[in-house]
């Protein structure tokens, strides 16, 4: 029921208990990702943020409740600070071949689509850190990925770098339609960007369009009300970029 | 051809350094080699089960190869660290089997066999069953080497990519269990650890590509085996320290020359 299934939740999560150890990471935690759509996860360090993204990719098994994937569905994840062992070299291109090989072509147009072209034939150790970051954005869209997960994207890049990278998933929704569910301590950055919000403290705080997230007392509560100020600002920006959408990709 | 000691001692050289060298290479990349050392040790109390349960050594071998591997690969280091976990059982299990062999009664066994190596003494059997083995652990790492590759980057990745590290890690278990037993003829018990990881590690440096790591690691262990097999009859050594005494000499080559470009 190919039909039907195109109106289906890419993920949904039920009730999901983690428990880490002795320490409860999640609690009873509902939330569904649409196609298409773009959330972010907030929350303070310790929150849950990663052990969510990892129980949904099926990392972590849930203590209590469900995670439902719908089938078929192909995830691109880019993973909070992956490090190579160094006594295991790798191609940059080598490391796009994994799990699946990859045709040549296709490497190319990945590297491009995440604007690192060229590095084909370079060490993985020897990349930049944001070079890194966007070799593994690479490798995640040669998934085809229906959804795509990111973890931290960021880690490691200057303001102007990670503005650049998050409007560059924005970009990539629009071309591929896939969803993107991602993490991030770069508030006002991130959240102006996203369809939603989803704020997690072990548990979902608060939920909803970036505004209203913002000004929920749940949320100011955790981050302060500093940053509806610079909210305003970057959707200023974000506009602004849409209209000269063409001059960044040069 | 085979009537010779030498050429049957040389092809099961080449076949355990074959075995060894993908094997090595996860081994080095995922840094199990204590994983890889109690495992080996843990040979000698295969061969005490062997003799007292009259079974062939190499199904002793393999038998308690398998169980300390999959001992050692459940642990998580709940109260300890996991490398003193391994030492640990390593040593344990090695200090067992020589107990062990000890109290058997009305057997007297060359113990240095075990521990060192006979490679000299590989008959036409002998040289089957390793080949049969180390196809075997070759076949298996060819056949999931995308799939260990992936989750040796990253677990995360290979669930994203609906794979399951954990069988993967029992692919590896399983090949580590195999090469034990048939590298336990002609390395021995104690260097077994040493075929796995310096042929690796000699070839870290000139490789690009995991694959190449693994290919050049082959090369450098046959390479070893022949070299010290050669060493071992001109000047009257052991064949099995001989070849690793090779392998570290290629070993500390590659890393000079390593050394050399970065200079």
């Amino acid at each position: 029921m190919p039909l039907l299934q195109a109106h289906m939740s890419l993920i949904k999560a039920k009730g999901l208990s983690v428990i880490l150890g002795r320490h409860k990471a999640l609690e009873h935690v509902d939330m569904t990702v649409e196609p298409g759509e773009i959330i972010t996860v907030v929350g303070p360090n310790g929150s849950g943020k990663t052990t969510l993204l990892r129980s949904l990719i099926g990392a972590i098994s849930p203590s209590a409740g469900t995670v439902e994937r719908r089938a078929g569905l192909r995830i691109g994840y880019v993973p909070q600070g992956l490090s190579i062992d160094p006594t295991l070299p790798i191609t940059v291109e080598r490391f796009l071949s994994l799990p699946v090989r990859r045709a040549a072509s296709d490497v190319d147009a990945a590297l491009a689509q995440a604007n690192v072209t060229g590095l084909r034939r370079k060490q993985m150790s020897g990349l930049s850190g944001g070079q890194f970051q966007r070799v593994l954005l690479a490798r995640a869209l040669l998934e085809k990925p229906h959804l795509l997960i990111l973890d931290e994207p960021t880690t490691g890049l200057d303001q102007p770098g990670s503005a650049g990278f998050y409007r560059q998933i924005e970009d990539l929704r629009q071309d591929t339609g896939c969803a993107v569910l991602m993490v991030s301590h770069e508030l006002h950055v991130v959240m102006s960007a996203s369809d939603r919000v989803i704020c997690l403290n072990g548990h979902v705080c608060c939920h909803g369009a970036p505004d209203v997230v913002a000004s929920a007392p749940e949320y100011r509560a955790l981050f302060g009300s500093g940053t509806g100020g610079a909210l305003a600002l970057y959707r200023h920006d974000h506009d602004h970029h849409h209209h000269h959408h063409e001059h960044d990709h040069a | 051809m085979l009537d010779d000691f030498l050429v049957r001692a040389t092809l099961a050289g080449i076949g355990v350094a074959i075995a060894a060298a993908p094997l090595g290479c996860f081994v080095v990349w995922r840094r199990m080699a204590y994983f890889g050392d109690a495992t080996a040790h843990a040979a000698v109390l295969g061969v005490a089960l062997s003799l007292a349960f009259s079974l062939s050594i190499f199904t002793g071998v393999l038998t308690i190869a398998l169980l300390v591997a999959l001992l050692v690969s459940s642990l998580n280091g709940r109260n300890l660290a996991v490398d003193t976990m391994l030492g640990v059982i390593s040593h344990s299990a090695l200090a067992l089997g020589l107990v062990a062999v000890s109290l058997l009664e009305g057997v007297r066994i060359d113990l240095m066999a075990y521990l060192f190596g006979d490679i000299l003494a590989v008959g036409r059997a002998d040289l089957s069953i390793i080949w049969l083995g180390a196809l075997t652990v070759l076949g298996l790492s060819l056949w999931r080497w995308q799939a260990l590759l992936t989750s040796t980057l990253n677990t995360d990745l290979a669930h994203a990519s609906g794979l399951n590290p954990k069988a993967e890690q029992m692919v590896l278990t399983i090949c580590l269990a195999l090469v034990v037993a048939v590298a336990m003829k002609v390395v021995g018990a104690l260097l077994i650890g040493a075929m796995l990881i310096i042929p690796a590690a000699a070839a870290r440096p000139v490789a690009r590509t995991p694959e190449m790591m693994a290919v050049l690691a082959a090369a450098i262990g046959a390479l070893s085996a022949v070299l010290g097999l050669q060493v071992s009859i001109l000047y009257d050594t052991p064949a099995g320290p001989s070849i690793v005494c090779i392998a570290a000499f290629i070993f500390a080559l590659t890393q000079g020359v390593a050394g050399f470009r970065q200079a």
